[in-house]
């Protein structure tokens, strides 16, 4: 990894983890005994374990010059295998917190263990841990070999990479003291959100002279996405969370935004949270992975069009819908309705885009499980984004809203989609990327996609069912007009189905630790092939070839 | 001819991003800007009152445990809601919040009008462990809140920062912030006298946690849970809703 850096690119990043290091010390030595203190310990004790890694290489031989000829993949690697182990991380700690809500002393009598804390730490540790470092890894991928361009920098990949990392380990060791906003999937204090603004600008500086550098004169639609998910995303970050702390040596806020307006830029930022993060990022990897794991063209170029302009304009308008009813102004929530239903057009033009890219290949689509996982998510989408319309809908959300109803909406996309297609990109890029034959063991993909499939189901079918349950109890009436249920009534009736849910994440968990071991053991014992060695820029035929949209 | 346009778009990628940034800029401009113009959006009540020290203490500590996860603070304009739980909430009820906690999950029930509903007593049982009071419930314990003693040494920092955001607290407030939150949970200490004059006579000073001589973070949750819903009288009398509001007095 070091040795790909020259001795120059190797001080830079010396220095670069100096100043971090720095920083450390001051955070430190500012917060005392307050988390901020605690984490400028976790910020130094981070830069001085990268520092030592480089100083240890740093006298090694110069790496060859040839290497500016080639895609950079180290980054890439290293990306996988953070996402794997924060997805293990991420889907342990949903585990844990599922079973919580069944068995309430599963929190020990201890602060930090407890359902409130431990929360966060699994939205995290999925969305941020295991969906992000998997965005930034394949957009590294990706936007090489579509662009046949080398990433336009040897130490700023690292330092997207780790730095993004450096903020998901402060954002969940924070959760464990106590340390959140309360903002839903922005829980991280101004520090923590300061540092991931100065990840984000490098990341896409990095991506612009990229893609400056590309040898096609268009840009792929795959980047199309992953430029809308680094732009928009940074706007929402930067929106949502202004705040001004309370002191410079403690780690509270209090957000700029209050009230009625906290709400609207809250949901703002969260339902498009899932739009340019869980969405639009993810679908750059189907928009990749898809044809080249399938061999064949993009269905229609104009529908890529459609819908990708689509989801990036009717998308902002929607995060009102996870206000109905409340003391947000009607025409607001009104507003948020009818885009929400809007959107079901662009969603459905990208997942009906996808399915027909797979006519002529349904009998993969059999036979090799990767492909299958992709196959999967795009329906999972095409599920999810008919029932997020749905439930978008004023009367139906009056049901549906504050129940387990919505928490089975997202994990139908978060599981069914984002890991899906997340598990079947990777499973078709660990070869290529490691250049092996192929990998490790079929018939593990294979288990994995079961258990996956099996989890998902098991969970989804299990929050529906509560979700239900739980908006019809409440709003039951007796012939005499009074309320049928208690409040107490409606919980009891929760249990058996919060049993079924921790089991389904558990089944899913499993497969993830399958994935982990056969990613794994294709590295270490499945030997190199030869012709891989073709996955150079100036090849003419990248890998991408077949990604080239049919016009 | 659209698709002409398009495809010199897609070959800049400058020109790609900006187009990105005017799609996307829309929707949040047109939702969020006129709630901060239009004067009906938040309504004007002459009762709203400020959090006290002790409660926003309590508020913090609401939010660190990260109670919004499962309780919402949000009472829908629904006839259950308002059945079960009273008056539907009113954006100025919230005012003050920084952050709002309306939540988007029941796990457990509403809280938004819980302040008044149940003694300190009962709470702090059912914090120290639901099951003792409510057999079927899947709350966590908290019991360590009680043995933990609240931080009160940067209670005017706090009061001061969100002043610098607009909330009126007033000099004397932030100067006796540690003493307001002492007095309001020792009632018959010479502190108790001066929150009620600086936060209104409807503040409820009481030993939350049974205990005078310590403060502890229970106290400061306490207090918090028995001022939700409590901070204006607006959503009783500018709504059809027939009861009538807690008096805080009891």
């Amino acid at each position: 990894m070091v040795q790909q850096l020259t001795s120059g690119e190797r001080q830079n990043a010396l220095v670069i983890l100096l100043c971090v290091f720095v920083t450390g010390v001051i955070m430190a030595a500012a917060g005392g005994s307050d988390p901020l203190g605690v984490h400028g310990v976790i910020v130094l004790l981070f830069s001085a374990g990268l520092g030592a890694l480089v100083s240890r290489s740093f006298y090694e031989p110069q790496p060859d010059p040839q290497r500016l000829s080639q895609y950079y993949d180290d980054p890439i690697k290293v990306g996988i295998a953070l996402t794997l182990a924060w997805g293990i991380f991420g889907m342990f700690m949903g585990v844990w917190t599922a079973a919580q809500l069944a068995w309430p002393d599963l929190a020990f009598d201890a602060g930090w263990s407890s359902f409130g804390r431990l929360r966060p730490t699994h939205t995290t540790g999925v969305i941020f841990g295991f969906g992000g470092n998997a965005l930034i890894a394949t957009s590294f991928h990706v936007v090489q070999r579509t662009s046949r361009a080398r990433l336009a920098g040897q130490v700023s990949p690292w330092f997207v990479l780790l730095g993004y990392n450096l903020f998901c380990i402060l954002a969940v060791t924070g959760y464990f003291m106590g340390v959140t906003q309360s903002k839903e999937y922005a829980e991280p204090e101004w520090y923590a959100d300061l540092w991931l603004v100065v990840v984000w600008v490098t990341f896409f500086v990095l991506y612009l002279r990229t893609l400056a550098r590309r040898k096609e004169p268009h840009i792929y639609v795959a980047n199309w996405y992953f430029m809308a998910f680094i732009v928009v995303v940074a706007i929402l970050h930067i929106v949502n969370n202004l705040a001004i702390p309370v002191s410079f040596s403690q780690a509270k806020s209090y957000t700029i935004w209050a009230a009625v307006q906290d709400a609207m830029v809250q949901w703002w930022y969260g339902h498009n949270a899932v739009a340019f993060f869980l969405t639009a990022g993810f679908l750059g990897m189907l928009y990749y992975y898809l044809p080249v794991r399938a061999q064949r063209p993009i269905f229609s170029y104009r529908l890529s069009i459609l819908s990708f302009w689509g989801i990036t304009f009717f998308y902002m308008w929607a995060g009102s819908h996870h206000l109905h009813y409340t003391a947000l102004p009607h025409w607001v929530q009104n507003l948020g309705m009818t885009f929400s239903v809007m959107l079901l057009v662009p969603s459905w033009a990208s997942a009906g885009n996808a399915l027909l890219t797979l006519n002529g290949a349904w009998h993969k689509v059999r036979d090799d499980a990767t492909l299958r996982f992709i196959m999967v998510a795009v329906v999972f989408y095409g599920l999810s984004t008919f029932e997020g319309s749905f439930m978008a809908i004023r009367p139906v959300n009056a049901l549906s809203h504050y129940t387990d109803w919505t928490v089975g909406h997202v994990h139908a996309g978060a599981l069914g989609w984002v890991a899906f297609i997340t598990f079947g990109s990777i499973y078709t890029l660990v070869p290529s990327l490691w250049k092996r034959e192929r990998m490790y063991s079929s018939a593990l993909v294979e288990v994995h996609f079961w258990l996956a499939v099996t989890g998902t189901l098991i969970y989804v079918f299990a929050m529906w069912n509560s979700g239900i349950i739980q908006g019809l109890m409440w709003r039951t009436y007796t012939e005499e007009g009074t309320l049928a249920y208690s409040f107490l009534d409606s919980l009891v009736a929760m249990y058996p189905y919060y049993i079924a849910r921790a089991f389904g994440g558990l089944l899913f968990l499993l497969g993830a630790i399958v994935a982990a071991f056969n990613i794994w053991m294709t590295v270490r014992a499945v030997p190199v092939a030869a012709a891989r060695q073709a996955d150079v820029p100036d090849s003419g035929l990248a890998p991408g070839a077949a990604a080239t949209p049919a016009e | 001819m659209a698709e002409l346009f398009h495809h010199k778009l897609e070959r800049t990628a400058i020109g790609f991003v900006i187009a990105i940034i005017a799609a996307a800029s829309v929707g949040g401009i047109v939702e969020i800007a006129p709630l901060f113009t239009i004067h009906e959006t938040v309504e004007d009540v002459p009762d709203m009152r400020l959090y006290t020290p002790l409660e926003q203490a309590g508020r913090n500590i609401y939010i660190r445990e990260g109670c919004y996860a499962c309780h919402s603070q949000m009472i829908r304009t629904l006839r259950d809601e308002v059945e079960r739980y009273g008056p539907y909430s009113l954006a100025v009820e919230s005012k003050y919040d920084r952050p709002m906690l309306w939540g988007s999950k029941r796990t457990g029930p509403d809280l938004a009008r819980v302040g008044g509903k149940y003694s300190d007593f009962w709470h702090v049982a059912h914090l120290i462990n639901p099951r003792d009071v409510v057999p079927e419930s899947n709350m966590p314990a908290y019991r360590w809140l009680a043995r933990t003693a609240l931080e009160t040494n940067d209670l005017g920092q706090h009061l001061q920062a969100q002043r610098a955001l607009g909330v009126p607290y007033t000099d004397a407030m932030i100067a006796n912030a540690a003493a307001d939150a002492f007095g309001q949970a020792a009632p018959d200490s010479p502190f108790a006298t001066g929150v009620a004059e600086r936060y209104g006579e409807k503040t409820q000073i009481s030993a939350f946690d049974g205990v005078v001589s310590h403060l502890t973070e229970m106290d400061a949750l306490v207090a918090y849970l028995q001022v939700l819903g409590r901070l204006t009288d607006a959503a009783y009398s500018n709504t059809a809703a027939p009861e009538q509001a807690p008096d805080p007095t009891n």
